[in-house]
């Protein structure tokens, strides 16, 4: 107990020290999120210290190991470390799909090899990942995935395309699901392959969403060569790692339903906005609305944690990232509804410039309960898996 | 968040117990034989020491704090059982321990922790449990006071050997230990819906000695929003063990009766419904050992934590007993199926130490708006 004391004393004289004043201000929107990678252009001196220092001491995975560069730190120092930022509301140093979602499936599958190749690079943000796992014909029904890599030898030939693929023209590389075998069940015959985007045939097309950004891409592969070295885990196999990394996907996303590091709580900014009459919030709705968003919220963010505790104590109940996932999901699409009523009609602007964000938000938070496995295909999870519901 | 080994002990020894001495069947024969309470049940459960699980050592209790409370409360709310370990043990045991001198401590808490000594808390007038709405008045005289008013709807208190009074005045609010047969109080009771009785109590210039105030006159607030706190968050407990025991029942029902020749347990309809409720169980399960957590630490979220779980429980265990009894058709509505009967439990306890919109509304207080 002591050692956590101390880890507390330093953590919190470390990042006063060294996290820079713009990194500690709320982010306004995605786009204040530092993604990194090759071709990143930091927003800010503070954003580029603030990614070097902490991917210097491996904070931008604190629990990775650190002989690939993670911080080795334990879940208690950990969630120390978590506690510490949001006490100065120090913002998260890298956003990143290799951080939430390639990174623990790599460590758990690759090779000690692969690992030193690609783990160093996530945590200090040098690559950006993509996620080449929804096609056309595949969405909620993942496996039933078409495209398809041949065996040439020394290489795999690899021939379709993913649709979905959040980021892709801004990726450097790719963890795509491929189609080793076509005569088997769906879920057999599927492999983890990683890629450079760069790669000869590899083409994206950004889709336009009803939010008027482009988040998601098209990804074409015309007769792309992977080498051998590249496939993560048994070939025909990759559905097992397809799934872990889900769970990691799902967990990432349901966070989405926490309240942000260093926000005033819904209710409290109603009643900045709409104003107050005996030091009760104006409109009653609006108030009991958002009393019971905030009850919902902080009910959902102590989930989070006991569902961790529980999990460090080897108790987690399996499908857990189902629950939060889906419940992540819905909480922040309420939230979004309730920054809309809170922001009237003046919300509805749909400029390009921030003065349209907050617009651009409630319509991205749509995709929320969809991507990542919709909420009708979580329930579907829970029903089953948890609850032993019959087929 | 996760029980320490002694918390999970005491929550596996009282479902072993619970299930053996007060099954559904037991609540069902006492009220058919026109009864209102489970005296024999109370006896077994003060053997085991439960009336002194958040008394202090100091006071003959065991000092297991609210965790511990909570945790048997949520397997009493499986099994329904009936006693007054909410109102008696942990609501007003709280409130002498607070507000109480080391003589009222002394001469009250070692003899509810062997559960000889029933208390309960009367403060409610409207049944809206608003403290605002509290009028019964303490008047002094010679070395004393008088105290009249009316107080309604208090579970246990006809049963009760001693009644908390909550008074309200110029100086503030006050509780009183009045014993239940003093001169000038009376009982009316009345049947509620879960087979208990409620009761509604007339003070008519009920004379008490000054030994009778616990505290100072006008002094009782904070005590009193500590003893909200406790009731809440505890009286969610109690709704969080019903949500589970309905919908396991409920899943269980599902995996088993055949419609359409199909499990009915096998329709997308009922599986979502289900999946869906299992996750706000999940939800609330973390609501209420955070609040309790949180009595135990005196932590300065105590309140918003309590109020918190309280709504959140209450909400729950409404959708979990209406799911249950839709999800198991027309049997769901008979008398003879127990279904039902976590229904009635979970509508007096959503209703108990304030419902669904007297906390939300506390919470938003709290919460500074």
């Amino acid at each position: 107990m002591e050692n956590l004391e101390q880890f507390r004393a330093e953590t919190r004289e470390w990042l006063e020290a060294n996290c820079p004043e713009d990194m500690r201000q709320p982010m306004r929107s995605d786009e204040d999120q530092c993604w990194g990678g090759r071709n990143w252009i930091f927003k800010s001196e503070g954003q580029k210290l603030w990614l070097e220092r902490m991917a210097e001491k491996g904070w931008t995975a604190p629990r990775w190991p650190a002989e690939y560069g993670g911080g080795g730190l334990s879940g208690s120092e950990a969630k120390i470390l978590g506690e510490e930022m949001g006490r100065i509301g120090a913002r998260r140093p890298l956003s990143s799909f290799g951080l939430d979602m390639l990174g623990p499936a790599l460590l758990l599958y690759a090779t000690e090899e692969q690992k030193q190749q690609y783990i160093p690079d996530i945590i200090n943000g040098k690559i950006r990942w993509c996620q080449g796992y929804s096609e056309p014909n595949a969405g909620s029904d993942l496996a039933s995935l078409r495209t398809k890599a041949e065996d040439m030898g020394d290489h795999y030939l690899i021939n379709g395309s993913k649709v979905w693929t959040s980021y892709a023209d801004k990726a450097d590389w790719i963890f795509c699901l491929v189609r080793t075998d076509f005569d088997c069940p769906k879920h057999e015959g599927i492999s983890f392959l990683l890629f450079d985007m760069t790669t000869e045939g590899v083409s994206t097309k950004p889709i336009k969403l009803i939010s008027g950004t482009s988040p998601f891409c098209e990804t074409f592969f015309d007769n792309v060569q992977v080498p051998k070295t590249q496939l993560v885990g048994t070939l025909n196999k990759g559905w097992e790692i397809a799934k872990y990394l889900l769970t990691h996907e799902r967990a990432m996303i349901g966070g989405f339903g926490l309240a942000g590091g260093g926000m005033k709580g819904m209710g409290q900014m109603a009643a900045a906005k709409r104003g107050t009459k005996d030091g009760r919030l104006r409109d009653a709705s609006l108030r009991a609305e958002a009393s019971a968003f905030e009850i919902d919220e902080m009910a959902f963010g102590l989930t989070i944690e006991r569902i961790t505790d529980e999990t460090k104590a080897g108790q987690g109940t399996g499908a857990s990232s189902s629950i939060l996932k889906m419940y992540g999901t819905e909480l922040n699409k309420l939230r979004q509804e309730l920054f809309m009523a809170i922001g009237a009609t003046d919300a509805l602007n749909f400029d390009t410039d921030s003065k349209g964000a907050l617009v651009r938000s409630w319509l991205r938070s749509k995709a929320n309960s969809i991507e990542g496995g919709t909420t009708e295909v979580q329930l579907n999870i829970i029903a089953k898996r948890i609850l032993g519901l019959p087929a | 968040m996760i029980l320490s080994e002694e918390q999970q002990l005491l929550k596996d020894s009282a479902k072993a117990f619970l299930s053996e001495s007060a099954p559904i069947s037991a609540l069902r024969a006492m009220r058919d034989a026109g009864d209102d309470h489970m005296p024999e049940l109370w006896s077994k459960m003060s053997e085991m020491g439960w009336p002194g699980i958040v008394i202090p050592d100091a006071y003959s209790g065991l000092e297991f704090g609210y965790v511990g409370a909570g945790v048997v409360l949520e397997e009493m709310g499986r099994t329904l059982a009936l006693s007054p370990f909410l109102s008696s043990a942990v609501v007003a045991a709280s409130l002498i321990n607070q507000l109480g001198s080391e003589q009222q401590k002394e001469k009250y808490l070692p003899s509810i922790a062997t559960g000889e000594l029933t208390a309960v808390l009367a403060a409610d007038e409207s049944g809206f449990f608003d403290l605002e709405d509290i009028a019964t008045s303490a008047t002094a005289n010679d070395g004393g006071y008088t105290l009249s008013g009316s107080k309604r709807g208090v579970i246990d208190g006809h049963n009760a050997d001693l009644l908390l009074i909550v008074t309200n005045g110029d100086e503030g609010m006050s509780v009183f230990a009045v014993e239940k047969d003093a001169a000038g109080v009376s009982c009316e009771t009345r049947l509620i819906v879960d087979s208990q009785r409620a009761a509604d109590i007339s003070l008519d210039s009920v004379v008490v000695s000054s030994d009778a105030l616990m505290g100072t006159l006008g002094g009782a607030s904070d005590a009193l929003e500590f003893t909200i706190d406790v009731a809440a968050a505890c009286s969610a407990a109690e709704m969080l063990g019903i949500s589970i025991e309905a919908f396991e029942r409920t899943v269980g029902y599902l995996k088993e009766r055949e419609q359409f020749g199909s499990k009915i347990g096998t329709f997308q309809g009922l599986q979502h419904r289900a999946a869906q409720l299992f996750a706000e169980i999940e939800v609330s399960k973390s609501a209420v050992l955070a609040a309790l957590q949180a009595l135990d630490e005196n932590s300065e979220k105590r309140s918003v934590l309590a109020s918190m779980a309280k709504a959140k429980c209450a909400k729950v265990v409404r959708n979990a007993t209406e799911e249950g009894v839709q999800m198991h058709g027309g049997i769901g509505m008979t008398d003879e199926f127990d279904i039902g009967f976590f229904m009635k439990r979970a509508a007096v306890c959503r209703q108990a130490y304030g419902d669904y919109h007297y906390h939300a509304d506390r919470f938003a207080s709290l919460r500074g708006y």
